[in-house]
């Protein structure tokens, strides 16, 4: 858990006179408020925000369970972090208070986003009470095209079958462009499991699940790695396993992807106009207007991050396109690792120079302007082209109209000042 | 614990939009303190007040019309609640006085923090709820009998699962409910552990 709802339910758990029945298997994390500025401390712009810090410490400790506080090597959005620690394992029930948890999904993992009483509750008892998910397959087929991501892959399901066509299954993606996806790939994938309103994601654990966990911190070792592994190996679903619904997307025909509204279903192929039926609200809230193509709109922020998008691999993909450019004058861009662990990989790479060298602002890792919990945002009204998941109204700062996307259309914007097509990059 | 639910009539408030998610219900800058009281001021802030952050009534604005001040049942459109898993959501609405949301479809986490809090998520077809909307008029909500009534006339049944049902009846707490099984609970756990050690950290061959 995280310390935005983390000292809440920890701290209602001790008030109701409970206690965590087994404290080994709770983790938490600063993310969602901590400062993500260079040289942070426990201050954050968010008025009051820093007792969420301090009350998650003394109720981590207090409980005894296992925190990676604000300054610690290991600390970061905790759906990154988690599987860079090998908290999640295939097969394993994993369940934190917040809606992305289902981005670890991407391990074979039953994961999933719980409110503050159930994370009560899952403490108190080491149980959840829920019902069983229907269950969904989503096929990918074919092979993804040069310049189309995982973001763009999710974002297209979205848009066909909307934001709620998912509900109440577990999804389980599948299918040639899911599994030639890497690791971090997947956990894209797997991120916006819930804006398609499904109760989790998940994909089949294989050999490049194995290689990614092994020898991460909690993963098991020695004989328990060789007996987990042979387990795994058993968790795939059977070839004529019955879902109760199936989707089938062709991956060779996917383009990068942007919203134009404020629901992630709101999106389009770049290359496409908005639809004719979009509706009234959310066209006047974005500024936009029927018919109207996206490629060309100038915008005045981007950023580069939260738990979608993140990772070592999203930032090498993005920095490599920005080598020896600069972004659009005026520009405001940012660029938050994922985690503390992919910022120093980053740095020993030299991708923060790239980023820094093209005119992006380079922070500690945390959820950031994802949403402003750390009291900061964008200014107010600005047109934002994002990593993020979530296009909700005024979710990245007052009236703040927020494109998402993949990196590399969020760099190749960066550059033009406009929404741009990264394939388009040269 | 929340208090029993079983009837409750009130003129209800509509808000029918769809999507309305969890950000509009209270929104993050609103969520001060790490407690689950002091939200009722931020309910539907965004649109309650003519400024970000301010306290001016946005008089436009449903919740600020003095008909419904006493409004105990919001009216809401599909898929009410999504967006992030936040329960502030719901201990806001609770805080401010709303027992039940009456809408077409509900973001799944938000149904379930509903009940958790003895909070009412009652599915009726956007078309009932639009004709309670219309109709101006007082209405009664029945869970023994899990009916919608308007002025006594008009009745329309309403799903829930038999463990939200008794849960809200009885104002239940689900920790409670489970500890009584703690039993069954660690026996199978003995027994995962034996069959899959490594899942529990810490553990050795
Ligand atoms: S990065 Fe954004 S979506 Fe992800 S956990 Fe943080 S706030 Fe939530």
């Amino acid at each position: 858990m995280h310390e935005r709802t983390g000292a809440a339910a920890l701290n209602s758990l001790a008030e109701a006179g409970r206690t965590v029945a087994d404290p080994a298997r709770v983790f938490a994390v600063t993310d969602h408020i901590v400062d993500t500025r260079p040289g942070r401390t426990d201050q954050t712009l968010m008025p009051g925000g820093q007792a969420f810090v301090t009350e998650t410490r003394a109720a981590a400790k207090a409980a005894g369970i296992t925190l990676f506080d604000v300054n610690d090597p290991d600390q970061g959005i905790v759906h990154v972090i988690s599987p860079e620690l090998g908290i999640v394992l295939p097969g394993c029930t994993l369940i934190a208070p917040d809606s992305h948890t289902c981005t670890q999904g991407a391990f074979g993992a039953l994961a999933w986003g719980i409110g503050s009483s159930e994370a009560e509750h899952a403490m108190a008892t080491g149980t959840l009470r829920l019902n069983k998910p229907k269950s969904m397959l989503v096929k990918f087929s074919g092979k993804r095209p040069e310049g189309v991501t995982p973001k763009d892959m999710i974002m297209t399901l979205i848009a066909r079958h909307g934001a709620a066509g998912g509900k109440g299954h577990a999804v389980e993606f599948a299918g040639e462009a899911v599994t030639a996806l890497d690791m971090e790939g997947r956990m894209t994938l797997c991120n916006m499991a819930t804006e398609f309103s499904a109760m989790s994601g998940f994909i089949a654990p294989d050999d490049k699940t194995f290689a990614y966990l092994e020898g991460r911190r909690y993963a098991p070792k020695n004989v328990l790695w060789e007996q987990a592994v042979a387990h795994w190996k058993t968790l795939a679903s059977d070839r004529d396993a019955d879902f109760d619904q199936h989707m089938e997307i062709d991956a060779s025909k996917i383009e990068p992807m942007v919203s134009w509204g404020t629901s992630p279903e709101h999106s389009i192929g770049i290359s496409d106009q908005i639809p004719g039926n979009a509706g009234q609200r959310p066209l006047e809230y974005m500024d936009l207007d029927k018919g109207q193509r996206l490629r060309g709109t100038p915008i005045d922020a981007a950023f580069i991050g939260s738990c979608t998008n993140s990772r070592l691999s999203d930032l090498r993909r993005a920095s490599a396109l920005l080598r020896g450019k600069t972004i659009a004058p005026g520009l405001k861009a940012i660029c938050v690792p994922g985690s503390s662990r992919v910022k120093r990989e980053a740095e020993a790479e030299g991708i923060d120079r790239l980023f820094r060298e093209a005119g992006f602002e380079w922070r500690e890792s945390g959820c950031s302007m994802c949403f402003y919990a750390g009291g900061e945002s964008f200014d107010a009204g600005s047109r934002v082209i994002s990593t993020t998941n979530r296009n909700f109204e005024s979710r990245q700062g007052p009236n703040v109209k927020t494109h998402i996307a993949s990196p590399e259309t969020v760099v190749a914007s960066a550059l033009a000042g406009a929404i741009a097509d990264p394939r388009e990059l040269t | 614990m929340a208090e029993p639910f079983t009837t409750l009539t009130s003129l209800p408030m509509p808000l029918i939009r769809d999507n309305i998610d969890t950000d509009q219900i209270i929104p993050s800058r609103e969520m001060k303190s790490t407690g689950k009281t002091g939200l009722a001021d931020g309910l539907f802030a965004g649109w309650r007040y003519t400024a970000i952050g301010g306290r001016d009534p946005d008089e436009s604005f449903v919740l600020n019309d003095p008909d419904f001040a006493n409004s105990r049942i919001i009216l809401g459109g599909e898929n009410f609640g999504c967006g992030s898993s936040r329960e502030h959501a719901v201990w806001a609405l609770a805080e401010y006085g709303f027992r039940a949301v009456i809408a077409p479809s509900f973001a799944p986490i938000f149904a379930g923090n509903c009940v958790r809090n003895g909070i009412l998520p009652a599915v009726l077809d956007a078309e009932h709820v639009a004709a309670i909307a219309e109709s101006g008029k007082v209405a009664t909500i029945s869970l023994p009998d899990q009916t919608i009534a308007i002025d006594g006339a008009n009745s329309w049944p309403f799903p829930l699962e038999a463990e939200a049902k008794a849960m809200l009846l009885e104002g239940l707490d689900a920790i409670d409910l489970s500890l009584k099984m703690a039993n069954e609970i660690s026996t199978w756990q003995e027994a995962d552990r034996a069959a899959r050690p490594w899942i529990y950290p810490g553990a050795t061959a």
